[in-house]
């Protein structure tokens, strides 16, 4: 922990960012960006919802871990924010799972009775 | 006070009493603000299982109706926020370092950032507005399952009209739900914006008053966190509503 | 305004106090009327308004911040040896915002028409209905509400996290705090998730969106599933502090350690995440797929095991101890049973095919009461006998407090046994009419609702009565051993002079019962506990 060594420069708790580090994430967030809305043009055979959503994936990634110090932070900070997504994952799945699953029941309805 | 708990360690104005010291008082405030922002995340997610299931029971649906959105303006709105939450991370840094005039400097502008990104919403949101391009329940929309319950002026004035008139009143109804998530979205997170704003005014405020240094930051850092959530946010609403081929 | 814990527990208790007054006299109204069959006291639109404003009272404004709010607030820094809890302007704006819900509920029982139920099913709650501005109302209440349980929660969760004396690591944590702790997991995870579904309800109605509403082509059961997700788990934010009360009152009047405390610990965490995965099992009528039914049944059954890993543990843990039949006791085994029954009819309605039937009827509202008031309610007031000298530094007339639990007690059982019987021959719910046959169990229920209104009433009384004149209480009348025992008969504003020195919060031989002295004494002398190694010399004086 930084607040452990009184002599280094800066404060005695939380961690300084280099300003390098903090310019070079800006710039990979602005290229992905131009990146996401270029593949957002071109057409990929059903794979265009995954391939946004990794890229906005890896963008969160780089605020969460740099910009919120996540990468510095006690490991706890970070568990929680994971957590935070597990459980969204799992609202999402059974909800949307449902949903799909009756699409299909309510199809198979109609086609019967064709 | 007692005596016995203040020999422990030396007085510090900024750590409050129920605290031992500044460390844990940092700590403390930092699983604090994190634990809040999951709280945001959950909040969101609503909206999000809201989209999914919508996108998922119209996909042509959701396709069709994104193409009303400005890409051009969605992507400067993305930006403008990126850059808003690093001028953010720079002040953070700032008062770490005690440098106070540079921490007031990258806060404005991280104000400024963020009434463009306001502005911007305003302009788009007053374009909708104006073409109907609205939920259906509406009355100024487009979209009405009842093509004779639209709007005269609607009729008169917007650009979509002629396409309306083709789709059938499902496929109305079905758009319409499309722009009502847009604007739940959009609208919830705008609020987040705005709040921030009320955020960075007051911090600006503090800083002006000479309150913040390397022994005083954790306004400015937790205040950073949650604008950044702000913006993880967007990172996936752009993609999600604006870039749908 | 004060920023102590202590001070807002308190005002919580009493506000909660007040509002389980409003909500009982409304459920009072509905047996009255139910005594017998056709319409007697009031019509079928005010019967559906009472059961409305009975159900969202008692779930948003009662059961769910009391222990919590009231009673965590209250013990929770005492229990960890912190002077407070770790945000205390966040703790405060919580209770504001409580009182700021409650005044939303009153103004929607004022603007009348609120029928939709506390559940705001859509399309109901969404279409046009006269009681307009009462749903509005309502809804900006349960959502204000929300927050206030979220802060509450995040503020506990952080302050056991961080606030922790040294020595006390998790696994010497009294199980009322690991209770808790699983409780805010819960707040913070899913209350989020109720604010924006009613927010939604709100914009639906304003702006006729569209997202719930089918006429405008939405989806109705959406809103159940994003409904349930907050409020199944939201069964166990008032189940789940009840058991940690169950814990402490098990252990200290047996006067022996807690059987099996790890399990306890480790079960309160794994039925908060397990209950976020079994929302569904309310919906299996709902046209839900049978895919998703099958597997929230299936994982619903799998809640059981940590529930009935406390359930077992309480009952080894009375195995051989020598109990004391105090009040808080009779609350603490009168909810072994209760929360048997409502636990295992649980299970019924968690299976697939005997839901279908029981849907709907009064098996599920006897169900449903067995655990929120036979268990929750219970521990509730059942902890309030426990803490009580803490509160005001007075004892309760221990006469009274019995009499009070033995008759709630057994008008519960009056109350809701019978509407297990009628609800599996078929009576449903939220009817303020009934078939003949049912009237032998709806007067029985009657008769056994009028006796719990008596009850509480004489508990409540007690209450006051104490706060005038009671006995001053020594400082640690049961001989518990948990920090909140080591201060001061009142304790002080800072809770400690001194960082307390943790121990066993089990090791109960510590104290044994002295007759001569009329109190517990401590049987070795501990270090660093001024106030529960001494004898209660001072007290025991003030006393004669």
């Amino acid at each position: 922990m930084s607040h452990s060594d009184p002599h280094s420069e800066g404060p005695a708790l939380g961690h300084v960012l280099p300003l390098k580090m903090l310019v070079g994430v800006l710039v990979a967030l602005l290229l992905l960006t131009g990146l996401t809305v270029w593949t957002g043009q071109m057409n990929f055979h059903g794979w265009d919802l995954k391939i946004a959503m990794v890229i906005a994936g890896i963008k969160a990634t780089l605020v969460c871990a740099i910009f919120m110090h996540l990468k510095w932070d006690r490991p706890l900070n970070a568990i929680f924010f994971l957590i935070s997504i597990v459980f969204v994952a799992v609202f999402l799945a059974f909800t949307v799972l449902d949903t799909y699953e009756n699409e299909v029941n309510v199809e198979a309805l109609i086609e019967s009775k064709r | 006070m007692t005596e016995s708990s203040a020999t422990s360690h030396v007085h510090d104005e900024h750590v409050a009493h129920h605290f031992d010291d500044a460390a844990q008082q940092f700590e403390t405030g930092k699983l604090g603000i994190w634990t809040f922002l999951l709280t945001e995340v959950l909040f969101f997610s609503g909206l999000f299982v809201v989209y999914s299931t919508l996108r998922n029971n119209n996909p042509e649906v959701f396709a069709y109706a994104a193409q009303f959105l400005d890409t051009k303006l969605g992507f400067l709105n993305t930006c403008v926020l990126l850059l808003s939450s690093f001028t953010f991370a720079l002040g953070v840094r700032n008062a770490m370092l005690g440098q106070t005039k540079a921490l007031g400097i990258n806060l404005v502008i991280t104000f400024l950032c963020a009434a463009g990104f306001m502005g911007i919403k305003y302009q788009e949101y007053s374009h909708k507005y104006h073409e109907g391009l609205l939920w259906s329940g509406s009355e100024h929309s487009v979209f009405k399952a009842n093509l004779d319950d639209v709007h005269p002026e609607i009729r008169a004035h917007s650009s979509v009209w002629g396409d309306a008139q083709k789709l059938t009143p499902e496929f109305r109804h079905e758009i319409g739900q499309f722009f009502a998530i847009y604007f739940c979205l959009t609208g919830l997170h705008g609020i987040h914006v705005l709040l921030g704003m009320i955020l960075i005014a007051w911090l600006l405020m503090r800083n002006a008053r000479g309150d913040f240094g390397p022994n005083n930051f954790n306004a400015v850092d937790f205040g950073a966190l949650y604008w950044h959530l702000v913006d993880l946010i967007w990172i996936f609403l752009f993609p999600l509503l604006y870039l749908i081929a | 305004m004060t920023l102590d814990h202590k001070r807002l527990g308190l005002m919580y208790l009493w506000s909660i106090i007040a509002m389980m007054f409003l909500g009982g006299a409304f459920v009072m109204l509905i047996r009255a009327e139910l005594f017998s069959p056709g319409e007697d006291f009031v019509s079928a639109d005010t019967f559906n308004q009472l059961f409305t404003l009975h159900g969202s009272i008692m779930v948003f404004l009662v059961i769910i911040p009391s222990i919590p709010a009231a009673l965590g607030n209250f013990v929770l820094p005492l229990m960890l040896g912190a002077k407070d809890v770790a945000f205390p302007k966040l703790n405060r704006m919580s209770y504001h915002l409580y009182v700021m819900g409650a005044i939303f509920f009153v103004a929607s029982m004022l603007a009348t028409g609120l029928d939709t139920g506390w559940t705001f099913y859509a399309p109901y709650s969404t279409s046009e209905s006269p009681a307009h501005r009462a749903i509005l109302f309502a809804v900006f209440g349960a959502f204000v509400l929300g927050f206030s349980s979220i802060f509450t929660g995040l503020n506990f969760l952080v302050t056991i996290h961080k606030m922790r004396p040294p020595g006390m690591t998790w696994f010497k944590m009294p199980l009322f705090l690991w209770a808790i702790y699983a409780t805010s997991i819960i707040q913070i995870l899913a209350t989020p998730v109720i604010g924006i579904t009613l927010l939604l309800v709100a914009v639906e109605r304003m702006l006729e969106i569209g997202i719930f509403n089918p006429a405008l082509g939405g989806d109705p059961v959406l809103f159940q599933h994003m409904f349930w997700f907050y409020s199944h788990p939201a069964v166990y934010i008032m189940l789940l502090p009840a058991m940690g009360v169950m814990s402490e009152l098990i252990s200290t009047y047996s006067r022996k350690s807690i059987f099996g405390y790890r399990y306890i610990a480790l079960s309160s965490v794994a039925i908060a995440v397990v209950s976020f995965v079994v929302w569904g099992h309310h919906m299996y009528v709902s046209g839900q797929s049978v895919l998703v039914s099958v597997l929230f049944s299936a994982i619903t059954f799998f809640v059981a095991v940590p529930s009935a890993v406390k359930v077992f543990n309480w009952i080894a843990t009375l195995y051989k101890g020598s109990i004391r039949l105090t009040s808080s006791m009779i609350y603490g085994l009168a909810i072994i049973w209760l929360f048997g029954i409502g636990g295992l009819t649980g299970l019924w309605l968690a299976a697939l095919e005997t839901d279908i039937h029981l849907h709907d009827t009064y098996f599920v509202v006897s169900h449903f009461h067995f655990v929120m008031v036979g268990s929750a309610i219970m521990a509730f007031l059942g902890g309030i006998h426990h803490w009580w000298p803490k509160f005001y530094g007075t004892m309760l007339n221990e006469k009274v407090s019995l009499w009070g639990a033995s008759l709630l007690f057994l008008g519960f059982n009056l109350t809701f046994l019978p509407q297990f019987i009628a609800g599996t021959q078929g009576m449903p719910r939220r009817y303020f009419d009934y078939a003949e046959r049912f009237e032998g169990y709806n007067q029985i229920s009657t008769v056994g609702a009028f006796l719990m209104g008596f009850s509480m009433l004489l508990i409540v009384a007690n209450f006051l009565r104490s706060i005038r004149s009671g006995k001053p209480a020594p400082a640690n009348p049961w001989g518990a051993v948990t920090l909140e025992w080591n201060t001061a008969p009142i304790p002080d504003p800072h809770n400690f002079d001194d960082a307390p020195v943790v121990g066993d919060p089990y090791d109960l031989s510590i104290f044994k019962w002295d007759e001569a002295e009329g109190g517990y004494v401590p049987t070795r002398p501990v270090p660093g506990l001024p106030y529960i190694a001494l004898p209660n010399a001072d007290s025991t004086e003030s006393q004669h």
